[in-house]
């Protein structure tokens, strides 16, 4: 009897029509020229920091003199399908984190300097490692932990807020593909980053970019690296589990 | 004396029935100053996602219906209330209200208890967008 009503209710599920939406990188809405300078190592600017990155890799930090690589290994294998299954639940502090927050967590247990959120180091090491998931499908495991966090990341996708009164989707689903006057707006897709923005100048994180389109519709953004920002992150890597991760992506 | 309030109420400024809202001020709307205000994409501009064909803008929006003749579908007290709150129509809409803050969660500093344009500024733009009627557009 009780497993007539599991499979019962296994059926219902899997009945449920699922309007799925078409997933779409934003590299699909770029002008053909950005998107050669994302596809060619040598043009794209946001490349360095891969290199940067695997010099800050092997360089002792902290009184024990010990470096990234002394307790990982080569980031070519140790790294490898770790950006496209972040952020994730932290097993010593019991808190989300995504890669910025991890390397925090680990260069600060190594006794190193401080490294600030956005700062060239994290930017460079949060590249060379989701370089190692280049084309890797972002997949997050939910597991019934995640579930509360990735609960409260859709609260936030989907409330209208700031001045201008507006939500995510409303602008990431309802219109994407329209043109808000020049631009094209895009899914909001987020796995492309680390990106180089053109229209920064300079390469930028995930928290960045929710920062910049919560300030353009005039809200109080939520700190870059706080809870609110990580939990919107899983949110939206769950929502975009199979675009492949594009690190370094470049964007207009 | 609810009824008496709600009449007095009524022959004020801003007063609303079913489909819009009367005047804001007492001055007068100046069609220019509202074309000027809505090519400054500083001040949220309609052209963000709406397009006037009139206007020498390359970069116009198409979120939101087009405004070419927009006079001949609807009248002063139609405009002005779909500028200063278009939730009164449709909760979920999209477009912002530009003059109401009701309702609004965490707004950036600079813009709390601001609204989008002033009284004034809500006059001019209807001003200009009553000069959009299908002759016009011709």
């Amino acid at each position: 009897m009780r497993r007539r009503c599991l499979s019962a209710l296994l059926a219902l599920a899997f009945c449920q029509p699922v309007v799925a939406e078409e997933l779409r990188s934003g590299y699909t809405y770029m002008e053909p020229a950005t998107q050669a300078m994302q596809d060619d190592d040598f043009l794209n600017p946001g490349f360095f920091l891969v290199d940067e990155g695997l010099r800050l890799w092997r360089q002792p930090m902290g009184p024990a003199g010990q470096s990234c690589a002394d307790c990982h290994g080569p980031v070519e294998r140790e790294m490898k399908g770790v950006a496209a299954r972040y952020p994730v639940l932290d097993a010593g502090t019991g808190k989300l984190v995504n890669l910025e927050r991890k390397i925090q967590l680990e260069t600060a247990r190594m006794g190193a300097e401080p490294l600030a959120y956005e700062s060239p180091e994290i930017l460079s090491l949060t590249t060379l490692i989701s370089y190692q998931s280049r084309d890797m499908p972002m997949q997050p495991e939910i597991t019934p932990q995640l579930q509360p966090f990735l609960d409260r990341g859709r609260k936030i996708y989907e409330q209208r807020r700031g001045q201008l009164n507006l939500s995510c989707p409303q602008c990431h689903v309802d219109h994407a593909g329209d043109k808000l006057r020049g631009d094209v707006i895009s899914q909001g897709q987020v796995n492309a980053f680390p990106i180089y923005r053109l229209l920064w100048g300079e390469p930028g994180s995930r928290h960045r970019m929710f920062e910049w389109c919560m300030q353009s519709i005039r809200a109080r953004p939520f700190e870059r690296g706080s809870d609110e920002f990580i939990e919107l992150e899983l949110y939206l890597v769950q929502r975009g589990a199979g675009l492949v991760i594009e690190a370094p992506g470049v964007r207009r | 004396m609810p009824a008496l309030a709600l009449g007095i109420w009524l022959q004020g400024f801003g007063a609303a029935n079913a489909d819009g809202l009367a005047p804001l001020t007492g001055q007068p709307g100046d069609p220019s100053r509202g074309e000027a205000l809505l090519l400054d994409m500083q001040r949220v501009s309609c052209l963000i996602c709406h397009r006037i064909s009139s206007l020498d803008e390359r970069d116009q929006g198409q979120i939101g219906p087009a405004l070419d003749g927009v006079a001949s579908r609807l009248d002063n007290m139609e405009l002005r209330q779909r500028i200063v709150d278009a939730r009164v129509f449709n909760p979920d809409t999209i477009m912002p209200p530009y003059y109401s803050v009701t309702g609004l969660v965490d707004v950036a500093d600079l813009y709390r208890g601001r609204t989008i344009y002033d009284a004034q500024e809500v006059e001019d733009v209807v001003a200009y967008l009553l000069t959009l009627t299908e002759e016009a557009n011709r």
